[in-house]
């Protein structure tokens, strides 16, 4: 029953990557209120335990404990899917990310059974190494989309129904970009399998080889994520609060554990495809992951904190009359500058 | 166009190192003007006797009508407030009767944490009036 065993080590990684992926989800809220509250000059959330550190466990019985609304005219269903759908695309391209070199040995003895870990690479920090890795992310994190529109649908509400449609447009758009940002890298490692690009990246980090794509990536993943200058969704003066304005309790939890989970992951993508991922001398290379990741959610707070948002008409301009050539032609670079090297 | 975003970026992170102006309040205090108007206040003269004669000006410059004031009369000539009341639910704390106070003997304090649970704890008497700093 080796295969079994596979299974149970598989799923166990992935449990224990899950666990603590939503605890940095949690402590991303907190950062995200901390460091807003710094470039403010305020002191930011600083009442529950030392320096406000367990601000998330009171969110979170806050929000366990506020009333379940259930709209009468909503679609059942479909209302209660929503926030689901939306929370595992968020946290579900995790799983292709390496996010350390070598978590356990070669080979484990369980009950007096040896177990292989090497052979299906269960030993490296990843839970899934998909040959194809970088498509599956794309792919999951794009279904996002869905829990955002059917929730805004399902809502009944008009300002959720404009916030979803609102978000599906922008999200749409700015995937191209993302996208093509991504050639770039993939061109240059010649695999889509993460760990491959990873260790393509062993001398030099492809921000030095990509950093045009490095910066369309990290403005279409703000797009992406719904992060200030372009979270439209949110506009409160024009949207209420856009697709979750008739969600509550811990629908409403979800939604915004799979808002700062998208930021995470996307910050993890980019930490993987353009910053060397767990690489970096001397220190733990999961410690490297969570510090190169954790310094570009600090920057989405930080741009947060700086820019006023965009109009719509703006947005949709940018992305598709500037972004989306300008990720075009690094792409054309990128290909030449190829072909003329080799 | 870039040049702009980028200083804007660094001025949000100069702001993120410098002292925050909020403080903690209930642990803080934060440290209020010489001059500052908290509540009306009753002084004494050195023998701690009101100074109050009672002759009723705070009373009537009070543009909120905060203070009562029932005048009583000791042996000789001397005039004093036998009950002095000022309401807090309805004072403005514009210093009017300050003003208005030929003996000096009434005056804003400095305090400013007033908040109550029943507005009838804010019905202050003289005895309160003497006593609040």
């Amino acid at each position: 029953m080796d295969w079994a065993a596979l299974v149970i080590v598989t799923l166990v990684k992935s449990l224990l990557l899950i666990v603590i992926l939503l605890t940095a989800v949690a402590y991303a809220t907190l950062m995200e209120r901390k460091v807003l509250g710094f470039m403010q000059l305020r002191l930011g959330p600083n009442r529950t335990g030392p320096w406000g550190l367990l601000q998330p466990l009171a969110d979170g019985i806050k929000l366990l404990f506020k009333e379940d609304l259930m709209l009468p005219v909503a679609e059942r269903s479909l209302y209660a899917l929503a926030p689901a759908i939306s929370a595992v695309a968020a946290l579900a391209p995790f799983l292709a990310i390496p996010f350390a070199d070598r978590v356990a040995p070669d080979t484990i003895t369980f009950w007096g059974r040896t177990i292989d870990l090497a052979q299906y690479s269960l030993n490296r920090g990843v839970v899934a190494d998909l040959p194809g890795g970088v498509l599956f992310i794309l792919a999951i994190s794009s279904l996002g989309i869905y829990g955002v529109v059917i929730g805004g649908w399902a809502s009944d509400n008009r300002y959720s129904l404009l916030g979803g449609i609102r978000v599906t447009a922008q999200m749409i758009s700015y995937e191209l970009a993302l996208g093509m940002a991504i050639i770039g890298v993939l061109m240059v490692a010649g695999s889509m399998r993460m760990s491959a690009i990873v260790e393509a990246q062993r001398n030099i980090w492809f921000i030095v080889y990509q950093p045009f794509g490095f910066v369309i990536y990290l403005i279409a993943a703000l797009a992406e994520a719904c992060r200030t200058p372009f979270d439209l969704i949110e506009c409160e003066n024009e949207l209420v609060a856009g697709y979750h304005t008739e969600y509550s309790s811990m629908k409403f939890g979800l939604f915004q554990l799979a808002e700062y989970a998208h930021i995470i992951t996307i910050s993890a993508i980019a930490t993987t495809l353009f910053l060397g991922g767990w690489q970096g001398p001397w220190l733990p290379s999961g410690v490297w992951f969570v510090g190169k990741t954790f310094a570009l959610v600090f920057f989405f707070i930080w741009v947060r904190a700086t820019f006023p948002r965009v109009r719509f008409d703006q947005l949709m301009d940018f992305g598709w009359k500037l972004l989306l050539p300008a990720a075009l032609a690094n792409i054309l670079l990128t290909g030449v500058i190829l072909v003329v090297w080799r | 166009m870039i040049i702009p975003f980028l200083k804007g970026l660094g001025k949000t992170l100069e702001q993120c190192f410098r002292k925050p102006i909020t403080i903690r309040y209930p642990e803080e205090k934060r440290e209020v003007s010489e001059r500052f108007r908290g509540h009306p206040r009753l002084l004494t003269d050195p023998q701690g006797r009101p100074l109050c004669v009672a002759c009723c000006l705070c009373a009537t410059v009070c543009p909120s009508f905060a203070i009562t004031i029932e005048a009583a009369t000791d042996g000789m000539h001397q005039k004093y407030p036998r009950r002095f009341v000022v309401d807090l639910a309805r004072c403005i704390y514009c210093g009017f009767c300050e003003e208005a106070c030929p003996k000096a003997a009434i005056k804003l304090n400095r305090r400013y944490e007033l908040a109550q649970y029943d507005r009838n704890l804010l019905i202050y008497d003289k005895e309160q009036l003497l006593k609040s700093d």
